[in-house]
């Protein structure tokens, strides 16, 4: 056994921390961070001031770090790369040891991982690009309440994507003439309505007359279609104590799903709402504001596959993960590899989508992605295409927006639905013949007719801010 | 827009929306059914009881049948037995334990 004395003052990071002949454990956490250097920090003193930033270091030597095996517990720098068409930062790979972290807590591992190391001076900029959790770390955590399978049988959907729509205006109904809202999209064939994410318990409408008023509608056009449906009543609250009252009230009153925003909430507030979930049998669609704060900037933040897994280990059945096509932003591949992270059980590295690490998930169950923003029925091709089955689309200006009301917008948004699954299961090529689908389709359907002559020339096309990394010289 | 009033009616699940299919259209969806690697199973019921998870078992699922012929065959005699019920085709998926399709071919009378 080595040696140790102490030996007081200020060390190199890379020292301790740097340690390029180190191979990962399958136990390790493993995290991938870009980094921007301050000038004259050069890339290995940068790389292992984050790791020990983030896990046992501080920035002078402490007596105390003899008191335990820190070779043991530090986090290490174990891998420099190359940012593809990027001088000014550079990837960072570091290992951290499973023991470092509660059981079960992402709170735990994201205070570490992007703690105080995000306002170091040392480096000018940072991001968490991705996390590889250990499937040892996986099984400690609850996941999804129920997941995609469970819930496509609770509500009898099969071999197609859901449909939904965000109750608009966003903010000023009252909670009779919400509902309203909502009978008209679920009588005319939508699967799923939602309350927008700011909708909680504002003085012009509360949150128990808006759950009586919502339940009433929902039961309604159940029996009147013969089909499933369900409403998000959104349980995000002040107060914890408030969160699980309105979902107790939920439950009683009778609804199969709540919702909550697991960023602004926080992630301690959602564990605890999954497993109050997975308890009752009850579904968790989860909004992610705040999160465009996080993971928009290529150079700082946290990117959204990492809030992704985030959101799967500490649980819900439905995360938004934007639209590629719609209003907001969103690279493709990037959203193809995120969506497998969100739904697949393993998912191997592949850096065209972005994805850094082979993740395995083991048995935990996954969850549906849901796309939503500035889509209508001319998205409806690539949107299947992209997605596939195991998605929500959510076309809120798309069904309230349709000049004959919104259950003749639903109506027009699941014959689109349809029809595209119908010519997919047939072997066309959806996207490319998107149109000749949907002009067979409106034959039988005015309300689609209708629909595709409203949005004809509405089309989002921004570049996307946050690309993928590749050689663009 | 002023001669337009939403009228509703029965739904039932997957492809309700659309028109009734015609052989040929049963046809190809048997064909991606098959593709999938799912076992098809046949189901009926009478109008009434559609909202059941439970229908009838048209004998046992058709596990491993790789003929669209005799999946289309197995549809029809079930319809000749019950002409006025509701008739399902499944597609069980036994690697997500789930359905990967299911959808009404004949609607009842």
């Amino acid at each position: 056994m080595a040696v140790k004395k102490y030996d007081a003052g200020v060390k190199e990071y890379r020292q301790t921390y740097w340690t390029p002949e180190y191979t990962p454990l399958d136990t390790d956490i493993l995290a991938v961070f870009k980094i921007t250097p301050q000038a004259g920090v050069d890339r290995e003193e940068a790389a292992a001031a984050v790791a020990a930033e983030s896990s046992t270091g501080t920035w002078t030597t402490v007596w105390t770090d003899l008191l335990t095996d820190m070779d043991y517990y530090k986090g290490r720098a174990y891998h420099i790369e190359d940012v593809p068409g990027d001088d000014t930062c550079f990837y960072a790979f570091i290992a951290y040891p499973i023991d470092l972290f509660e059981e079960g807590s992402v709170v735990n591992v994201f205070t570490s991982l992007v703690g105080n190391v995000f306002g170091f001076k040392a480096v000018r900029a940072l991001r968490l690009e991705d996390v590889r959790f250990p499937i040892a770390y996986v099984k400690t955590c609850g996941g999804p309440p129920l997941g995609i399978q469970v819930e496509r049988d609770i509500l009898n959907k099969y071999g197609r994507p859901l449909l939904g729509c965000t109750i608009k205006p966003k903010l000023g109904l009252s909670a009779k003439n919400y509902g309203r809202a909502v009978y008209e999209c679920l009588r005319g064939g939508l699967d799923f309505t939602k309350d927008d994410e700011n909708v909680n318990s504002q003085p012009f409408m509360r949150w128990r007359q808006r759950f009586d008023f919502v339940m009433e509608a929902v039961e309604k056009a159940e029996r009147e279609t013969g089909e499933r449906k369900g409403h998000y009543l959104n349980v995000t609250a002040p107060t914890p104590e408030e969160m699980y009252k309105r979902a107790e009230y939920a439950k009683e009153v009778g609804s199969c799903i709540i919702m909550h925003d697991f960023i602004t909430g926080g992630f301690c507030a959602n564990t605890g709402l999954a497993n109050w979930c997975r308890e009752n049998g009850m579904l968790l669609h989860i909004h992610r504001a705040m999160h465009a704060v996080l993971d928009r900037n290529p150079h700082h933040g946290i990117h959204f596959r990492v809030l992704t897994k985030i959101l799967r280990l500490s649980g819900g059945d439905h995360l938004h993960t934007g639209t590629v096509v719609g209003k907001l932003e969103g690279d493709r591949e990037a959203t193809l590899g995120w969506i497998d992270l969100l739904r697949e059980s393993f998912v191997p590295e592949n850096r065209s989508r972005g994805i850094f690490f082979d993740q395995d998930w083991g048995s935990m169950p996954g969850a549906f992605a849901v796309a939503s923003g500035g889509i209508h029925v001319w998205h409806m091709p690539a949107l299947l295409n992209i997605f596939g089955d195991d998605a929500v689309f959510q076309f809120g200006g798309g069904t309230l927006g349709h000049p004959w009301g919104n259950a003749a917008g639903a109506t027009a948004n699941r014959v689109a639905l349809e029809a595209c699954v119908q010519a997919r299961n047939e072997g066309r090529p959806v996207e490319k013949e998107g149109k000749e689908i949907l002009i067979a389709a409106a034959q039988h359907s005015p309300e689609l007719k209708i629909a595709m002559e409203t949005w004809k020339e509405i089309k989002f096309e921004f570049d996307t801010v946050d690309k993928l990394d590749v050689v663009h010289k | 827009m002023a001669d337009y009033s939403f009228k509703q009616s029965p739904k039932y699940e997957t492809f309700s929306y659309l028109p009734q299919m015609t052989p040929d259209q049963v046809r190809k969806q048997i064909v991606y059914l098959i593709s999938k690697g799912w076992n098809p199973a046949v189901e009926h019921t009478e109008k009434e009881k559609a909202t059941s998870n439970y229908w009838y078992m048209w004998k046992l699922p058709l596990f491993g049948e790789q003929s669209v012929d005799a999946v289309l065959a197995e549809v029809e005699a079930c319809h000749r037995e019950y002409p006025d019920q509701m008739i399902r085709l499944v597609g069980y998926d036994n690697y997500a334990q789930s359905q990967g399709t299911a959808f009404v071919v004949y609607r009842g009378r």
